[in-house]
């Protein structure tokens, strides 16, 4: 509050009298911080001890040099180039080569999304929700909001380069020095720098958060693929993206610090480009002015299946996109298994327990499973909006026309058991398509669309566990991520890591025949069709009887 | 059930607790076929929950509820064909356009009068092209106030449907109430801005405390409550206190001001004209003055003079002098 009191003062020195237009900097910088105190803790602390977990896991795991050649030779196949980094000291793979090919991609993905959150909140999410307007009508200036933000998303990301250089550092893990570690942390930092400055632009672009996030969002994923592109053809693409320059850096390789210089290079430009419109437009305003759309509402829209599907459409699209995508990667790395598998001790004797002829089989197997749980993922979120729609209000006058709550619940209900069928069946397809390629198998495509549909009954038992919170304990509706949560751990390390049987037994996927190596049978899938029904029955009827939430 | 009309809206004795809270404490409502019915009370009095009874959107722990007749919980889907509902707090769909989900609301209904539609956007100067996020709030209320009055509802139940307008706009609501009315639909009009009740509304019920405290036509409750004259005398007016059903006096020289009970205005102007009355000013309650003599005792709670008392002890002085 000091700085606004004092701030006449310091207009009045102003060059011209007329004021600075960077006036209020300092306490907006404290009131941000004052909102994030939790928030960039958690943040700065899980990306570290993420990272540093990490590695101490790969010493554990890999712990002869033989076993991290043979992770060496996984990585360098041309899916595992695209999937992770360029591949860098592969000949002699230690633990700080693992950490820069393999971990310094993502967690520099996810520095750019800490990046490009914490900027938006603090600018165009202000903006968007009027309360810029109140800070801007007191004595601050024109350029104070974009600065204050910028110095404490720059000063979280400086923060988390010493937090990474001090914990990595200080690990004492073979081959990871301090001075590697100080490149490590660094290249973070500047990845993060540049998508901070990147947020800064699409702050000003759109009028709304969600959209000015989503650009920065999009140009996260531009520049991952820009790196995978660039790495798999040893082409200059990588050269254009922030994360490529991060991982030509050869991090505990070779320690070259000058491709870092390209970041502070294009931050600035970008900066600089952010600065001079914020300095132009209205508050409130964006470059793009919103856009318009129909007037009215034909046909299907007016349903209530259409309006529902209407609601999911989006979402629905952009995950049979990614879910795609996924499959497509894995299908494309199936050829590479038979090797890459070849001489991992671990690996070869936990995929002996799973059923199927060849080694291709059953990891094609055990992928569809860890993607339809990824599916599951779908259902939740997808299920989690009716419960959005009724405490945001939104339901309240839909409810109140001649919808009953049963045909409204399920109309939603409906689009996203459609949906997880169509991405389960596509997630099967593309990827079994890719493989029977790779792999030289034309008849996979067809097997692999029907392993994923196996999935369905499954996914389905999931909606019925969202729906029957829905109806019945609508406040605990959270408590459904567990399951899918649970199934993704089990499906993605309890093989690996040996799990005891009753725990796979737990999940609902743990039921499904495994194809495309076992035999199919009906009785499973029977079941849990079965146990979904009564989840579901039990859900509608209590959402039939209970009070909506209101405001 | 023994009752020949059956009225759109009757409630009676009814209860509704959300954990330790009681928001409906016996509350009796009866709105007539054809009125008006304002219904008056502040924020946390119960109103917004006996709407959301009344539409099935939260059910009734005690107490008869019927709208047309029927149970508005078992029988939603049908009884909320006849019935049109405005929010007081209105939220769109981010990405759906104004007239898309003013389209979605009336489909969902049964359908619209697309003709009217068009008349009452022009009318509320609502841009139907724009996506729900960019509408203001008062706008967000125009898009659920359209969508409700292009409807061929007979009953329309509003809750404080005008927050958020501006003067014109409201005045092109009361406007369209009027029209409503005169096509004979029953209007429910929860609200707390007295002017708008008292110019739109046949008949009131407060409430206080989840109960209606008072009901009736407005020009009954003003005739049952006092009644403020003014008076102007050749002489000074004495002995006024001693009459039956004289309250607040406040003497002048040759200027008297008092509230009578509207029973005794016959006994008390003749009084009057003992003193040579020269003019006389009789004003009927205003509805601001009959609501807040239900909540006289909160407002000096909260640090508010209440005005009988502190007037009486300035009309003793009054007559002292």
């Amino acid at each position: 509050m000091t700085a606004v009191t004092d701030a006449p003062t310091v207009a009045a020195r102003g060059r011209g009298g007329g004021g600075s237009t960077l006036t209020g900097t300092g306490t907006l910088v404290r009131v941000m911080l004052r909102r994030d105190r939790i928030r960039i803790p958690v943040w700065l602390f899980a990306l570290t001890l993420g990272t540093v977990g990490t590695a101490s896991n790969l010493v554990t795991t890999y712990d002869t040099p033989a076993g991290r050649q043979s992770r060496a030779d996984l990585v360098d196949s041309p899916a595992g180039i695209a999937f992770s980094g360029p591949g860098h000291g592969l000949d002699d793979y230690t633990y700080g080569a693992m950490l820069a090919n393999e971990i310094l991609g993502f967690v520099a993905i996810f520095v750019a999304l800490m990046s490009v959150l914490l900027f938006t909140r603090h600018t165009r999410t202000e903006e968007e929700a009027g309360r810029a307007e109140l800070v801007r009508a007191g004595v601050v200036g024109r350029h104070a909001p974009l600065t204050a933000a910028l110095i404490v998303v720059g000063g979280a990301n400086v923060a988390l380069g010493l937090l990474m250089t001090l914990f990595l550092g200080g690990s004492g893990i073979e081959s990871i020095t301090w001075k590697s570690s100080l490149l490590f942390g660094a290249s973070l930092t500047a990845v993060g720098l540049v998508f901070t400055a990147v947020a800064a632009l699409t702050a000003q672009v759109t009028e709304y958060g969600r959209g000015a996030a989503g650009m920065a969002g999009a140009a996260i994923g531009v520049a991952y693929m820009l790196r995978a592109a660039g790495d798999m053809t040893a082409g200059a693409l990588s050269w254009l993206s922030p994360i490529g320059w991060a991982q030509v850096t050869k991090v505990y390789v070779d320690d070259r610090w000058w491709p870092l210089l390209l970041a502070p290079a294009v931050t600035v430009i970008l900066l600089a480009a952010a600065f001079v419109v914020t300095g132009r437009r209205d508050v409130g305003a964006g470059l793009m002015s919103s856009r318009s759309g129909p007037r009215t509402a034909e046909g299907f829209l007016g349903t209530a299946l259409g309006s529902a599907l209407r609601l999911h459409r989006a979402n629905l699209f952009w995950w049979a996109v990614s879910m795609a995508v996924l499959g497509g990667s894995y299908g494309a790395f199936a050829g590479d298994v038979e090797e890459a598998i070849g001489d991992n001790e671990a690996m070869r004797e936990w995929v002996a327990t799973l059923p199927g002829g060849d080694l291709t089989e059953r990891f094609l197997s055990v992928i569809v499973m860890m993607m339809a749980t990824v599916v599951g993922v779908y259902v939740v979120l997808g299920l989690l909006k009716p419960r959005t729609e009724e405490t945001s209000g939104r339901a309240e006058p839909l409810l109140a026309t001649a919808l009953s709550r049963t045909r409204w619940l399920a109309c939603h209900l409906a689009v996203v058991l459609g949906g997880s069928v169509v991405v389960l069946l596509l997630t099967g397809v593309v990827t079994g398509f890719v493989a029977s390629f790779t792999v030289d198998d034309p008849g996979l495509t067809v097997r692999m669309a029907g392993a994923a549909l196996l999935y369905a009954p499954a996914t389905w038992v999931v909606a019925g566990v969202v729906i029957a919170l829905f109806g019945l304990a609508p406040r605990a509706i959270g408590l459904a991520w567990s399951v899918v949560v649970y199934a993704v751990v089990v499906t993605t390390f309890g093989g690996l890591l040996r799990f005891p049987d009753w725990m796979n037994d737990l999940s609902p996927f743990g039921h499904v025949p495994r194809l495309p190596g076992d035999e199919p049978s009906w009785a499973p899938l029977l079941i849990l069709t079965a146990i979904s029904a009564v989840l579901i029955a039990a859900g509608l009827a209590g959402f039939h009887r209970r009070d909506l939430t209101v405001r | 059930m023994s009752r020949t009309i059956t009225h759109p809206i009757e409630v009676s004795g009814l209860v509704k607790t959300f954990g330790s809270t009681r928001a409906l404490d016996g509350l009796d409502l009866c709105v007539r076929t054809g009125e008006v019915h304002g219904f008056l009370g502040p924020n946390g009095a119960g109103k917004s929950t006996t709407i959301r009874i009344l539409l099935a959107l939260l059910r009734a722990d005690a107490g008869e509820v019927r709208l047309f007749g029927g149970d508005p919980w078992r029988d939603a889907v049908r009884l909320h064909r006849r019935v049109a509902y405005v929010p007081g707090d209105v939220d769109l769909w981010p990405n759906l356009t104004g007239g898309q989900a003013i389209d979605l609301l009336a489909r969902l209904r049964g359908g619209l009068d697309r003709a009217r539609r068009e008349r009452l956007c022009d009318r509320f100067d609502l841009d139907t092209s724009k996506k729900g996020r960019a509408y203001s709030k008062g706008n967000r209320q125009k898009v659920a106030l359209v969508a409700a009055l292009a409807s061929d509802a007979e009953l329309l139940i509003l809750d404080e449907p005008t927050a958020g307008l501006d003067p014109l706009m409201e005045a092109v609501f009361q406007e369209c109430i009027a029209e409503a009315k005169a096509e004979g639909r029953t209007v429910l009009l929860s609200s707390h801005i007295l002017a708008q009740v008292e110019r739109l509304c046949d008949r009131v019920s407060i409430v206080r405390q989840g109960k209606v405290v008072e009901s009736g036509a407005l020009s009954e409750m003003r005739h049952l409550t006092r009644t403020t004259i003014e008076a102007e005398t050749e002489r000074p007016v004495t002995g006024l206190g001693e009459l039956p059903g004289v309250h607040n006096v406040h003497g002048g020289d040759r200027q008297v001001r008092f509230d009578i009970d509207g029973e005794y205005i016959g006994i008390v102007i003749p009084r009057l004209a003992e003193f040579g009355l020269r003019a006389l000013i009789s004003q009927p309650p205003t509805l601001e003055q009959l609501f807040l003599r239900h909540y006289g005792d909160e407002l000096a709670d909260n640090g508010v003079p209440a005005g009988p008392e502190t007037d009486r002890a300035s009309a003793r002085d009054g007559e002292v002098s």
